[in-house]
């Protein structure tokens, strides 16, 4: 046991008779309950998830809620940087700081395939108790289910979170305004190359790894020092393109990136060169567009930079009224274009 | 990134603009081939920097564009049979035909599946010995040479569950098709680097005597593209014509000979029907004596479907250089790449797709080819 009471991620799988899991495993009896007692409890436990009820009692949150639901259906489950259960933590911790909030709880269901094998979601399972850990966040409450074999792909995963809006913080497309400018915490398009390379089996030099990582504590030092920011966004599916063009779109502003500032990683850019991707619409886990006034960007980047999740925070573009709705780039050859938001699905299943 | 940021480079590409600028006396209209090239030049606005005399062109070099929609019927017809797996690149599987598309087949229980090379698909095939696997094979000179391989390899390792839809097609034949209509008025091309460095140059060499253009071999980078207009606009201004290569980092004269060679033993030149253009003399291949059981179309008995294009796509005037994607009255309203009247709005090569994606419904910077 470790710090926490949990198991520790060297812990082998607990005692079962079953290697897989079984259709009997999301029935509601005595599988279901091995299940929880042996793997989710010693995973995961906190006090409010030992309450043992259909659902958590919380005590009262002051101010107000951030309330967010995500699903995660990635394939593949394991991939360099991370794997499913991290995945759905960040996730969800994530769209919650984008409401300006420092996420509390999070429930956690499974829809499992009959036939996953147990050893993997043990895996996942102390893999989503070490993101919660390291989010500072309680899985309070959880379902399983289980589908015939076929009938799915290994394993689902839905995360709902609960957080506490910060005072002062009023985050929201809306606010956008000429002037302000677009900050982000580093390089673009990690995770889905991480993904896509795995899954098409390409070995690279030095595979890509995901970004996958929680941005709230990055995000609660930022809100409590400097307020007024008027927007965030974590750029997943679709990537910068498709979060900035939202913006652009809502807010009724245009946005201006600078092409030549816009942070890649070699892996990335290779690979992107290679299957004929823009790393402008691959899918980040780690990243978070902050918008806000030009004059707290200077302290914003500093707080920023003072966390390993921001370490290359750095100004990629700037809010204009030329070109309302629209998102512009200055090329790295000195032309503009805009960058459209991406158009069916390039990546299936990527989170 | 070596090979990659060079070529994307602030000054060099400044400087080629400033010659070109300085070189033009009068206006000139230059096509490039390649579908490739169309999208570095709408990707890195390279229109801004050129003069008002110099007009580009966009040519028919877009696979998924010319291929036929009786093709692409075959192709959804396959799809839909019980027992096959449907393999293709990307692009093919969204590409409407005459009533749906093969991502819509998917999505009602037909084994389509997206690879990245053919190779791919003999794997599918060995791990699938109950299914009839097949490869819509589509592309250029490019393309074809792997597919080759793959049906080489076929017959080597006798995958007979293993079968290709063939519809291949040549570039040469093209140019010839667009240079010989009455009334083209394209002055030079920027033919596509990658066709010719397999194929190498000598083809085009008795294409620019007769019709007397200047054909330049171009890459695909900004640089690389300026550096071909640059080379075309010499030729032009100097009365010359012939075949430059300004692509020689990738094109030697003779191209890739193994490549040709394995090209020479599975293929044999056919006629071809273009989406848009027509029936080109000799203008694709078709599988040699020897290699014709992987012929899909022999394989499968397939009921005879009309194939019907949409009316209101003008792709034969957009893939013929006639019309720009801005003259149709189509373009970003009743045709958009999410629901896509015609195969220029679909494949990453399209010029339409290049127009919408990095120009938006409104393009500033390009004049109208017709009133």
């Amino acid at each position: 046991m470790t710090r926490s009471g949990r198991y520790s991620l060297q812990c082998p799988i607990p005692k079962s008779e079953h290697e897989h899991i079984l259709l009997a495993h999301g029935g509601g009896g005595k599988l279901t309950n091995q299940l929880i007692e042996k793997m989710f409890y010693a995973g995961l436990g906190n006090e409010f998830l030992m309450q043992g009820h259909d659902g958590a009692s919380l005590p009262a949150i002051k101010g107000k809620l951030a309330f967010s639901t995500d699903s995660f259906v990635v394939n593949p489950i394991f991939f360099p940087g991370g794997d499913i259960g991290d995945l759905a933590v960040n996730g969800t911790v994530n769209d919650l700081v984008c409401c300006g909030a420092k996420p509390l709880y999070i429930s956690l269901a499974f829809i499992l395939e009959e036939g996953f094998l147990l050893e993997e979601l043990w895996k996942v399972v102390q893999s989503i108790g070490d993101a919660a850990l390291t989010a500072g966040v309680k899985i309070v409450t959880g379902d399983t289910k289980v589908v015939e074999k076929g009938k799915g792909d290994r394993i689902y995963i839905n995360t709902t979170g609960i957080g506490q809006v910060l005072p002062g913080v009023n985050i929201s497309p809306d606010r956008c305004s000429e002037g302000d400018v677009v900050i982000i915490n580093g390089t673009i398009g990690d995770h889905g190359i991480s993904i896509v390379t795995t899954r098409e089996g390409m070995a690279l030099d030095s595979p890509v790894e995901s970004d996958t990582m929680p941005l709230n504590g990055m995000m609660q030092e930022v809100f409590e020092r400097q307020p007024d920011i008027h927007v965030l966004r974590d750029p997943t599916r679709g990537g910068l393109s498709s979060a900035l063009n939202e913006i652009c779109r809502s807010s009724e502003t245009g946005i201006t990136l600078y092409e030549n500032t816009l942070p890649v990683n070699d892996g990335v850019r290779g690979a992107c060169e290679l299957m004929g991707f823009d790393p402008l619409y691959i899918a980040n886990e780690g990243k978070m567009l902050v918008i806000l006034p030009e004059e707290h960007a200077g302290e914003v980047l500093k707080i920023m930079r003072s966390h390993d999740a921001g370490r290359e925070s750095l100004i990629i573009g700037r809010v204009t009224a030329t070109h309302p709705g629209i998102l512009h780039m200055e090329t790295t050859i000195g032309t503009t274009r805009i960058i459209d938001m991406i158009s069916g699905e390039q990546l299936p299943r990527i989170c | 990134m070596k090979y990659i940021d060079e070529y994307r480079n602030r000054e060099l590409v400044n400087n080629l603009s400033r010659k070109i600028r300085k070189e033009v006396t009068r206006n000139w209209t230059i096509m490039e081939i390649c579908g490739g090239q169309t999208h570095s030049i709408m990707k890195y606005g390279l229109m801004q920097l050129l003069p008002p005399e110099i007009t580009l062109i966009h040519g028919p070099g877009c696979p998924v564009c010319v291929t036929p929609v009786e093709m692409i019927d075959r192709a959804i017809a396959l799809g839909e049979l019980p027992e096959v797996i449907l393999t293709s690149f990307g692009d093919m599987l969204r590409v409407p035909g005459s009533h749906t598309d093969l991502l819509s087949v998917k999505a009602l229980g037909g084994d389509i599946r997206m690879v990245y090379s053919p190779l791919d698909v003999l794997h599918i095939a060995a791990e699938n010995p109950g299914k009839q696997v097949v490869f819509f094979g589509v592309g250029f000179e490019t393309t074809a040479p792997a597919v080759a391989m793959a049906i080489k390899e076929a017959r080597k390792r006798n995958l007979d569950n293993f079968s290709v839809l063939v519809s291949h097609v040549l570039v040469p034949p093209a140019i010839e098709a667009l240079l010989s209509s009455v009334d083209s008025r394209i002055d030079g091309f920027l033919a596509a680097g990658h066709v010719c460095t397999v194929m190498g140059t000598h083809e085009y060499i008795p294409i620019a005597e007769k019709y007397r253009v200047p054909i330049v071999v171009t890459g695909f980078e900004p640089v690389d593209i300026l550096l071909g207009i640059y080379r075309t606009l010499q030729m032009l201004e100097q009365h010359r014509y012939g075949v430059e290569n300004a692509y020689a980092r990738s094109v030697k004269a003779g191209g890739n000979r193994a490549a040709q060679k394995i090209l020479g033993e599975v293929f044999e030149p056919t006629d071809r029907n273009w989406r848009g253009i027509g029936t080109i003399p000799i203008s694709g291949f078709r599988l040699a004596d020897g290699y014709r059981k992987f012929d899909a179309v022999l394989r499968f008995t397939l009921q005879y479907m009309e194939s019907e294009e949409s009316g209101s796509c003008i792709a034969g005037e957009i893939l013929t250089g006639q019309k720009k994607p801005s003259d149709c009255t189509s373009f970003g309203s009743s045709c958009t790449p999410e629901k896509p009247l015609g195969a220029p709005m679909v494949s990453s090569e399209g010029a339409c797709a290049a127009y919408y994606r990095y120009s938006g419904a409104a393009i500033p910077n390009q004049k109208k080819l017709t009133p």
